[in-house]
């Protein structure tokens, strides 16, 4: 059996790379993706600890975390369609409308 | 296993869910065919059903929902008690007076669904404010968000809306994937996810102080982010502008309250016993958010993003009652969130109600409302000197509570910071006040453009001007409701 700590660690360098995607990148998609995998490695740990525990609330969590995930991002998708087609663009960069 | 408890725990959340499907059957057919025969006028009715029916909630659910001794109900992820049902309540309030704002606002209003994200919205902060279970929790959290990013970017033509939408969900979504990353770790590390087994864990038997620290920082990013708290901040002002007004206004003020009903419960409750001083914590929190959110108002132009930072301002005085870690505490942070919401709902719907008139949201769109409009003139001074914490009004008690939190815990030096931004505070809400009262419309007569409150606005403005007043006059009852709340936590 593969220890604890491999899970951990491997969910650990999921996260970081999650974040510094979005933090880092510029097209909403990916940034999308990196949220995605962000998610993703909570899940890798909470699975991870639910076979240590050997309880059940673990598992059903994750599965409540993949509906929460596919929710947001098709918000996301339907607001990146809306604003591509107001300004044939979805750079990061060029949602400078809002400052101040 | 069921008994009537387990009901009246989600009465609330589940008399809005039947209003929202009542709304989504009936709505269709109020749609008239030829829009040229006055077909918007019969949609408003929609408006009026979620107002109605969400003040009907309201009622039924202080008739019959009260509760008793705190219980845990639904294999212990809802926690039955005042705390949460006060909040509720507080919600609800906010989203009626919200489903009344909408419904002159000529691109959201008009639209069934807009009604129905609302109620999706409100039902996940009840579901907030009484959750004791990591997953509930992490759920009720989503359910409130996700449908508030559609309304954030519900005007799909205006580029100002889905950019603020889009922000408002970029940055949502990724602080709340930090905060799971945090609760998965709390689980992992105490092996449950009920909120209450995990204070017990923590109190048997105690992390090391830099895991346990990390695990705090996690949490508080996703927190941070639902009340709006500096370094957490920069969405808020991109959003509150871009959004549609009333949507601003619920955002600021019920989805701000929810924020803080979490982190009162999960702080006082599960880490009350944890080695890590996080009331320092939050301290610092506060000292810099309330003097961030006062600083960036001043040289605003915008009503509405004006109203952003001074609400960045506002979470960093209500937080002064968090840091207290006492009854007196947290009694006062839930008045200040009961005054706030109260007073800043009434804000923005004069913003709403002379943005909808003017159609700008610039400071010089006020010269003159004084002479254009005198009755909304007052409205407006009511509320923004309870914002800038003047009696008679209901900001000052809010903000005189807290700061007698934060001097019994010994937290001078906030108290005096809180205190000096006050008075920043105060400059720049008079300065607004100084467009509506001393200036004047350039070569017009103001007495010729005057500014039309339709029914639901002016049903809205003067309920949330005689809730300022009261809560600034009679005071004691509400302080009582405050405290029964507080109790719950101790």
């Amino acid at each position: 059996m593969i220890p604890i700590n491999y899970y951990i660690a491997l969910s650990a360098i999921l996260f970081t790379i999650g974040a510094l995607g979005v933090l880092v990148r510029r097209n909403p998609l990916i940034i999308f993706m990196s949220i995605e995998l962000m998610l993703n490695a909570a899940n890798l740990a909470i699975v991870a600890f639910t076979r240590v525990y050997q309880i059940l609330e673990g598992q059903i969590f994750v599965f409540f975390v993949m509906t929460v995930a596919a929710a947001e991002v098709a918000v996301g998708l339907a607001l990146i369609v809306a604003i591509f087609r107001t300004k044939h663009s979805i750079n990061i960069d060029e949602m400078n409308n809002l400052k101040g | 296993m069921f008994t009537s408890t387990t009901f009246l725990s989600i009465l609330p959340e589940t008399l809005i869910l039947i209003l929202g499907v009542i709304l989504l059957i009936v709505e269709p057919f109020w749609k008239v065919k030829d829009p040229s025969s006055g077909g918007d006028e019969q949609r408003r009715n929609a408006g009026w059903l979620t107002a109605g029916g969400l003040f009907a909630v309201l009622v039924i659910s202080v008739l019959v929902g009260r509760p008793g001794d705190p219980t845990s109900t639904f294999g212990s992820s809802i926690r039955f008690d005042w705390l949460g049902f006060f909040f509720k309540m507080l919600f609800i309030f906010g989203a009626g007076i919200t489903a009344l704002l909408l419904m002159d606002h000529e691109k959201v209003g008009r639209r069934g669904e807009a009604y129905m994200l609302l109620l999706a919205s409100t039902i996940g902060m009840c579901l907030m404010a009484s959750a004791a279970d990591l997953i509930t929790l992490y759920l009720a959290i989503e359910t409130t968000s996700i449908p508030l990013y559609v309304l954030a970017g519900f005007m799909l033509t205006d580029e100002h809306s889905t950019e603020a939408g889009f922000k408002y969900l970029l940055f949502g979504a990724m602080t709340s994937a930090i905060m799971l990353y945090g609760f998965s770790l709390l689980y992992g590390f105490t092996g449950t996810t009920n909120l209450y087994a995990l204070a017990d864990a923590f109190k048997s038997g105690q992390l090391a102080a830099p895991v346990m620290f990390g695990l705090i920082v996690l949490i508080v990013v996703g927190l941070g982010f639902k009340v709006s708290v500096v370094p957490f901040h920069f969405w808020a002002p991109d959003v509150y502008e871009g959004a549609p007004t009333p949507v601003s206004g619920f955002l600021s003020t019920a989805s701000k309250a929810a924020g803080f009903a979490v982190i009162a419960r999960l702080f006082l409750v599960v880490f009350h016993d944890v080695a890590v001083d996080w009331a320092a914590v939050f301290a610092i929190l506060s000292a810099v958010t309330m003097t961030v959110g006062n600083l960036l108002a001043l040289p605003q132009k915008n009503l509405k993003r004006m109203l952003a930072y001074s609400s960045i301002a506002h979470a960093g005085y209500a937080m002064i009652g968090i840091v207290a870690v006492s009854k007196l505490g947290i009694t006062s942070v839930v008045f200040y969130l009961l005054a706030y919401i109260v007073t800043n709902l009434a804000a923005f719907g004069i913003v709403m109600t002379v943005g909808r008139v003017t159609g700008s949201d610039e400071y010089d769109a006020y010269r003159g409302l004084s002479r254009r409009s005198p009755w909304l003139a007052l409205v407006m001074l009511a509320a923004f000197l309870s914002l800038a914490g003047m009696p008679p009004f209901g900001g000052f008690i809010a903000k005189v509570l807290v700061f007698a939190a934060g001097i019994q815990a010994n937290y001078i030096w906030l108290v005096v910071i809180g205190i000096l931004n006050s008075i920043v505070g105060l400059y720049y809400y008079l300065n607004v006040l100084k467009y509506v009262y001393l200036f004047r419309m350039e070569k017009e007569d103001e007495e010729a453009h005057p500014i039309a409150v339709t029914r639901p606005y002016a049903i809205a403005l003067v309920v949330l001007v005689l809730g300022i007043i009261l809560l600034g006059t009679v005071f004691a009852p509400w302080f009582g409701f405050s405290n029964a709340a507080a109790m719950n936590l101790f």
